[in-house]
């Protein structure tokens, strides 16, 4: 190969490398919430995964918890002019005047997981969050559709009294299997999200449901309280999965772990990949000025013990829950 | 009733046999009794058993109540504990998880009671660094998961029986003699009440107030550490975001309930422990009962504001006006 060429090729192939690079190369200023679940973790790592399959260079600031820091963050975004922020609000209020700034710095704004109430809906360019109602009608239509005709007693462990996502995976639900008159919650009491607390509410569903005799499934508005609920179950002799049908929502590593042995039937995704379709939808209003939807909805999949649950834990295992 | 309060105690399990007929109205099985593997299983044994965390705390929690003080990190204490214990459960053997779970509650302890004793900060600030820095030591203990474990031994702790008695309440009741045979059977009890009472005087008088205090903290650490472990043992993982979360708040109504003043001085081991039984047979009974959830902080502040009056002197005192009043009516 003659120099000439050689250098002809070089450029040839460096061209082709930092073509693609600087087209697609988006910095993206993410504000996390903090370390508040296993769930918010999760979030993190795999908004990292996401953004480095699209060669996004992310950087993620944590606020603890803090609002204030969140606003720090925002700003500190804009000083150095990414092309994008994401958001995972901590509270719903309060957003106005620093999504304003960036508005005027023309940084479009994701928000992740959680909506806020801004004065106008034209602060940020789209929300990506799962539909927490949908979520409970995923679950009740598993149960209407696994029960058939027979008649079942549901108990259910709501979450924290107050909480939004509790009250909606609650109303859910009850669309769900309103349709159905053989289905009929008759218990419901709050497990306040926690395992211990599953494990409590569950015991006294047992003892005042003959000893569990009348009980033909357990809905619960997480996973976490499921764990708890299937120990209880365990402790009181009953086979849950078998004598008792369960159905929870966030699909954790954790309740795949008990699908595998049988003791757990099924679990509705929140899916912990919000970053994926904001980036998505980043990329395309960047690239072609695509407006995305003021909503994008995330898929509120359910798995059941069919969807091999053990190769599920161990993908989800590491990811933080 | 006037002539039956003033006798220590009697309001107190006055209130629980009432807590306890009502839970047997909203749930006629409560009462009911049967083995299940080897272990007792029950509403009553429920309440023993849940009740188990909070009697825990309320042991340490009443003899720093008694020196005047107050301790708001036992929660904290508890997480700490907990995410310890299971952080190890799998790797280490069952002596080497415990001592360092109860070393560490230990520690807690120690600082608690460093602050208050040698440096004389407030109790009521003092345990609150903790009580707010506890619970991130722990998140960073978990790494903000919940860490589980599938050690038999650490299990057994939470889930196992003795002669058919779950081991926590087993724990719980050898905590409750031991501590009671310590403070009881020597003249400690009288020299921490002497601390509580008027702490100056005691000083004076040749009391060892400091060491008192600095002990009464150590041994609140000890309990909320063991409390802790059991919590995890119970769920088979330590929650930091969760575990021990309020229970400070009910480990102090236990001791409240249980007649022990908030100014310190005289105190009941016993009467405590039986204010947090109070607070757990109300708790199961609103489980029970089937209630909407919305009601539950409803009806339970009620029942701790009658327990509460049941106690107060000046209610009594006025009872029994009433009365007079009655009689000398023509």
């Amino acid at each position: 190969m003659t120099p000439k060429a050689l250098f002809a090729a070089s450029a040839t192939a460096a061209l082709l490398f930092a073509l693609p690079a600087s087209a697609a190369e988006l910095t993206v200023g993410f504000s996390q919430i903090g370390s508040e679940s296993g769930w918010r973790a999760a979030e993190t790592s795999v908004s990292k995964q996401e953004a480095a399959k699209r060669k996004v260079n992310l950087k993620i600031a944590d606020a603890q918890q803090k609002q204030e820091n969140q606003i720090k963050a925002i700003r500190s975004f804009i000083a150095q002019n990414v092309d994008a922020i994401f958001l995972a609000p901590v509270v719903s209020t309060g957003w106005d005047s620093v999504l304003k700034e960036a508005k005027e710095a023309k940084i479009p704004v994701v928000l992740l997981d959680r909506d806020i109430d801004p004065s106008g809906k034209d602060l940020y360019l789209t929300a990506v969050t799962s539909d927490s109602v949908h979520e409970g009608e995923v679950a009740g239509d598993w149960l209407a559709k696994t029960v058939g005709d027979k008649a079942c007693n549901i108990v259910e462990l709501q979450g924290t009294v107050g909480a939004s996502v509790a009250a909606n995976r609650k109303k859910g639900f009850d669309t769900a299997i309103a349709k159905h008159a053989n289905l009929k919650v008759v218990r419901s009491q709050t497990g306040d999200f926690t395992r211990a607390k599953g494990k409590e509410v569950m015991e006294s569903f047992i003892k005042a449901e003959g000893g569990g005799k009348t009980i033909c499934a357990v809905y619960a508005h997480n996973d976490d309280m499921m764990v708890g609920a299937i120990q209880a179950m365990k402790e009181a002799g009953l086979k849950p999965g078998k004598d008792i049908l369960t159905v929870s929502i966030d699909a954790v590593p954790d309740i795949f772990k008990a699908m595998a042995a049988g003791e757990a039937n099924a679990t509705v995704e929140l899916t912990p990949n919000m970053a994926g379709p904001a980036l998505d939808a980043i990329a395309a209003f960047k690239g072609k000025g695509t407006v995305p939807p003021k909503w994008i909805q995330t898929e509120s999949k359910l798995y059941t013990a069919a969807d091999d649950p053990q190769k599920i834990y161990d993908s989800k295992k590491g990811l933080g829950y | 009733m006037t002539a039956l309060l003033p006798r220590r105690g009697l309001a107190q399990i006055l209130a629980l046999i009432v807590i306890l007929a009502v839970d047997r109205v909203v749930s006629p099985q409560f009462f009911d009794l049967r083995l299940q593997d080897g272990r007792l299983f029950g509403s009553l044994i429920d309440v023993l058993n849940r009740g188990t965390p909070v009697a825990l705390l309320s042991l340490g929690m009443v003899l720093v109540i008694a020196t005047r003080g107050i301790d708001l990190s036992v929660g904290a204490v508890m997480a700490i504990c907990g995410a310890i214990a299971a952080s190890l459960a799998d790797s280490h053997g069952l002596p080497v998880v415990l001592a360092a779970a109860l070393g560490a509650g230990l520690v807690c302890g120690l600082w608690n009671g460093f602050l208050v004793a040698v440096l004389g900060m407030q109790p009521i600030v003092a345990t609150l660094i903790l009580m707010v820095a506890g619970r991130g030591i722990a998140q960073l203990i978990t790494e903000g998961r919940i860490v589980t474990f599938t050690s038999p031994d650490l299990v057994w702790l939470g889930n196992g029986a003795i002669l058919g008695v779950p081991v926590p309440v087993a724990i719980a009741l050898g905590m409750l003699i031991l501590t009671g045979a310590v403070v009881r059977g020597s003249a400690l009890g009288l020299l921490i009440e002497a601390t509580g009472g008027n702490a100056r005087a005691s000083e004076l008088a040749g009391v060892g107030t400091r060491a008192m205090i600095l002990a009464v903290y150590v041994w609140c650490g000890v309990c909320a550490a063991l409390a802790g472990v059991i919590a995890a043992a119970d769920i088979m993982g330590a929650d930091a975001n969760n575990a021990g979360l309020w229970l400070e708040l009910d480990a102090i109504l236990a001791v409240v309930i249980g007649g022990t003043s908030l100014f310190g001085g005289r105190f009941s081991l016993i009467l405590a422990v039986l204010g947090a039984l109070i607070i757990q047979t109300m708790n199961t009974g609103i489980l029970l009962s089937g209630y909407p959830p919305e009601f539950n902080l409803l009806v339970k502040a009620v029942v701790v504001l009658a327990v509460l009056l049941l106690q107060s002197p000046k209610l009594s005192g006025f009872a029994g006006i009433m009365a007079r009043l009655r009689r000398t009516k023509p």
